[in-house]
C-alpha cells in the first residue's frame, strides 16, 4: 500500500531528515519527494511504499504528527487511493 | 505517479472548501422482526439494529482517518416503521420510536431514519397509527426521523394525508415549543419519495431493498465555489463543464469511501446520492455558488435558471464518477442550513414563493423553512399540496420540512444548532385555502403516470 505524507510548517533546519529518520527505521521506502519552500514556509510532498513497513498506516500518523507538533509543522498521512481515485480514471 | 499540484488540490479541498462525505447511511431490513407484542417488537427491532450497526462508526472512523477526508455523519436507515409495525395489537407507535432512539444511542449514530409511512394512494391500519404518534415520538426522541410519502407521479396525491400531516406539523411544533419546534426539522412530507436516500430526516430502508445495505452522500458546495471563481465572466458552457468536473471529483471520493466502508463491514454497497449539502458553515453554501454565477443575492431574477444549471450539472459529472448513482442526487436548499439562503432571506431577496419556484428544479423541496407561530394547519397543507404537485406532475421528488415555530413572527429569528442551523421566520401569504384542504380525497395521477 501506498501512502501520501504531506508537510507545511515554517523552514528550519532538519525537517527533510526528520521525516526520512522516522521513516526508515519504520521500513517504509520514499518512491518520490517533492520539495520547495514558499513565502519561507516549508511545503513537502512525500509518496511513500508501506508494503513492508513495521507499522501501521494509523501508527505512522501518530508517530508523525506528534513529531509535527513539536517542531510547529503540519504532517499528514493519507492512503493514497484517495487522490488516485479523484484525479485517475 | 501523482503530481503535487493533484495532491495540493485534494487537500485544499478537504481543507480550505469544506470537502467532506456528509453521511454514510446503513440501511437495515426489519421486516423479520413483526410481532403482535408490542414490547417484543422494540426488543427484536433495538436488537437487530445494534448487531448491524455495531461496526458502523468505528468504520466510518478509520476510513476517516486513513483516507484524511472528513466523514460527518454515521446513519441509520430502517424499513417504514408502519409497515413493519402493522401487526402488533397497539393504537400507538410512540415505543418503538423510543427503542429506535435507544439502539440509535448505543450504535452512536446521530440520526435514525424510517419512523415513516408511504401513503400516497391510500392509508393502512399502521399508517394511521404512524401518522398520529409522529408528534409525540418527536417530541420524546433525539435522534428519530420521521417521513411521510403522500403523493407520486404514478398514484396521484393523498388530500387526506396532506390535511392531516398540516395538523401533525402544528402539533410536533407545539409538543417541541420549548426547543423551537425541532420536532419539525425532523419530519419531512415528500412527493415521490426516493427509497434510498442517505440523507436525514428522509431516509428510510424501502422494502425492494436487501437485508442491508451501505450508502454514501457526499457533499462540497464550497468546492464548487472554488471552481466557478476561476471562470468568472465566461459563459454558461464554461460554468457548466466546471461543475461537472468538480462533481465528478467529489463523487469518486463518496464512491472510495462507500466501496471501503462496505467491504470492512461486509455489506453490500447500494448507492452514492450525488447531492450538495449545504452546511451553515462559512465557505459551505449552495447560495453563494448562485451568487458565484453572477446573481447579487440568492433569490434575485434568474435564481431558478442558476439553480437548474447546477442541479443538473452536479447529477452529469457525478453519474460518471459513480457505478451506482441515487437518493435525491443534485442540489439542496434548505434555508437554515444554509449561510448564503440565510443571509438573502434576512435581507429580503428570497421569499417563500422563490424558494418554490426553485423547487422546480433543485433535488429536493422546501426545506428548512422557519414559519411563522400563527400559520395554520390548513396552510400548511395548502403549501404541502402546492410541493407534492409539482413533484407529481414533474416526475421528481419534491418535499416539505416547515417549522411553525410558537410565539415567533416574522423579524424573529429561530437557532436550531448544529447542522440544523438558524433561520429568520419567513413571512406566509395570509390568504387563506380552508376550504381548498378541507374537500380531501385523492387529486388523481396525472397523464403522464400512463407511461405502459
Amino acid at each position: 500500500m501506498k501512502a501520501v505524507i504531506t508537510i507545511v510548517g515554517q523552514d528550519r533546519v532538519g525537517i527533510v531528515a526528520m521525516v526520512s529518520e522516522i521513516l526508515a527505521v519504520n521500513s517504509v521506502n520514499i518512491l518520490n519527494i517533492n520539495q520547495n519552500i514558499l513565502d519561507g514556509f516549508f511545503n513537502m510532498v512525500m509518496i511513500v511504499d508501506m508494503t513492508s513497513s513495521k507499522v501501521s498506516l494509523k501508527d505512522l500518523q501518530q508517530v508523525l504528527k506528534g513529531k509535527g507538533q513539536e517542531l510547529g509543522l503540519d504532517i499528514k498521512v493519507q492512503h493514497e487511493d484517495i487522490f488516485q481515485i479523484m484525479h485517475r480514471i | 505517479m501523482l503530481t503535487i499540484q493533484e495532491i495540493l488540490e485534494t487537500n485544499r479541498m478537504i481543507e480550505q472548501n469544506n470537502f467532506d462525505v456528509r453521511t454514510i447511511t446503513l440501511g437495515i431490513s426489519l421486516r423479520d422482526c413483526c410481532h403482535s407484542d408490542i414490547k417484543i417488537f422494540c426488543q427484536n427491532i433495538y436488537e437487530k439494529i445494534t448487531r448491524a450497526g455495531e461496526h458502523l462508526v468505528r468504520t466510518g472512523e478509520d476510513i476517516e482517518a486513513e483516507y484524511g477526508i472528513p466523514i460527518i455523519n454515521k446513519r441509520i436507515s430502517v424499513t417504514p416503521i408502519a409497515i413493519v409495525a402493522e401487526s402488533c395489537h397497539t393504537d400507538t407507535y410512540v415505543p418503538v420510536a423510543q427503542a429506535l432512539d435507544a439502539a440509535a444511542k448505543t450504535v452512536g449514530v446521530n440520526f435514525i431514519g424510517g419512523f415513516s409511512a408511504l401513503v400516497e394512494k391510500g392509508y393502512t391500519k399502521g399508517d394511521r397509527i404512524l401518522i398520529q404518534s409522529i408528534p409525540e415520538a418527536l417530541a420524546q426522541t433525539e435522534r428519530v426521523c420521521s417521513s411521510i410519502n403522500l403523493a407520486s407521479t404514478k398514484a396521484g396525491i393523498n388530500m387526506d394525508c396532506v390535511r392531516e400531516m398540516g395538523q401533525i406539523i402544528k402539533r410536533t411544533a407545539e409538543l417541541t415549543k420549548d426547543r423551537d419546534a425541532l420536532g419539525c426539522a425532523k419530519l419531512v412530507v415528500f412527493a415521490n419519495v426516493p427509497e434510498d436516500n442517505p440523507f436525514m430526516a428522509g431516509a428510510f430502508h424501502g422494502v425492494g431493498e436487501a437485508e442491508k445495505v451501505i450508502s454514501v452522500g457526499v457533499s462540497g458546495p464550497g468546492v464548487v465555489k472554488r471552481a466557478l471563481e476561476e471562470v468568472r465572466g465566461q459563459d454558461f458552457s464554461a460554468v457548466a463543464e466546471t461543475i461537472k468536473k468538480t462533481a465528478f471529483k467529489i463523487t469518486r471520493v463518496g464512491q472510495l469511501v462507500a466501496q471501503e466502508a462496505s467491504r470492512r463491514m461486509g455489506v453490500p454497497f447500494g448507492i452514492i446520492d450525488l447531492s450538495l449539502a449545504p452546511t451553515p458553515a462559512v465557505g459551505d453554501s449552495v447560495a453563494h455558488i448562485l451568487e458565484e454565477m453572477g446573481l447579487e443575492s440568492c433569490g434575485a431574477p434568474g435564481t431558478t435558471a442558476a439553480l437548474a444549471i447546477l442541479n443538473d450539472a452536479v447529477k452529469k459529472g457525478g453519474l460518471m464518477a459513480s457505478s451506482h448513482v441515487g437518493g435525491l442526487s443534485g442540489a439542496f436548499i434548505p434555508v437554515s442550513e444554509d449561510a448564503g439562503m440565510i443571509a438573502a432571506v434576512e435581507r429580503g431577496s428570497l421569499t417563500l414563493e422563490k424558494l418554490e419556484a426553485m423547487t422546480c428544479v433543485c433535488s429536493v423541496g422546501l426545506d428548512m423553512i422557519a414559519v411563522p407561530g400563527d400559520t395554520s394547519a390548513a396552510t400548511i397543507s395548502g403549501i404541502i399540496a402546492d410541493e407534492a404537485a409539482i413533484g407529481m406532475i414533474n416526475n421528481k421528488t419534491t418535499a416539505v420540512r416547515i417549522i411553525p415555530v410558537p410565539g415567533k413572527k416574522v423579524g424573529d429569528s429561530v437557532e436550531f444548532g448544529g447542522l440544523l442551523g438558524y433561520s429568520p421566520i419567513i413571512p406566509v401569504n395570509t390568504f387563506k385555502s380552508d376550504d381548498f384542504i378541507a374537500r380531501g380525497g385523492r387529486i388523481p395521477a396525472p397523464i403522464r403516470s400512463l407511461t405502459n
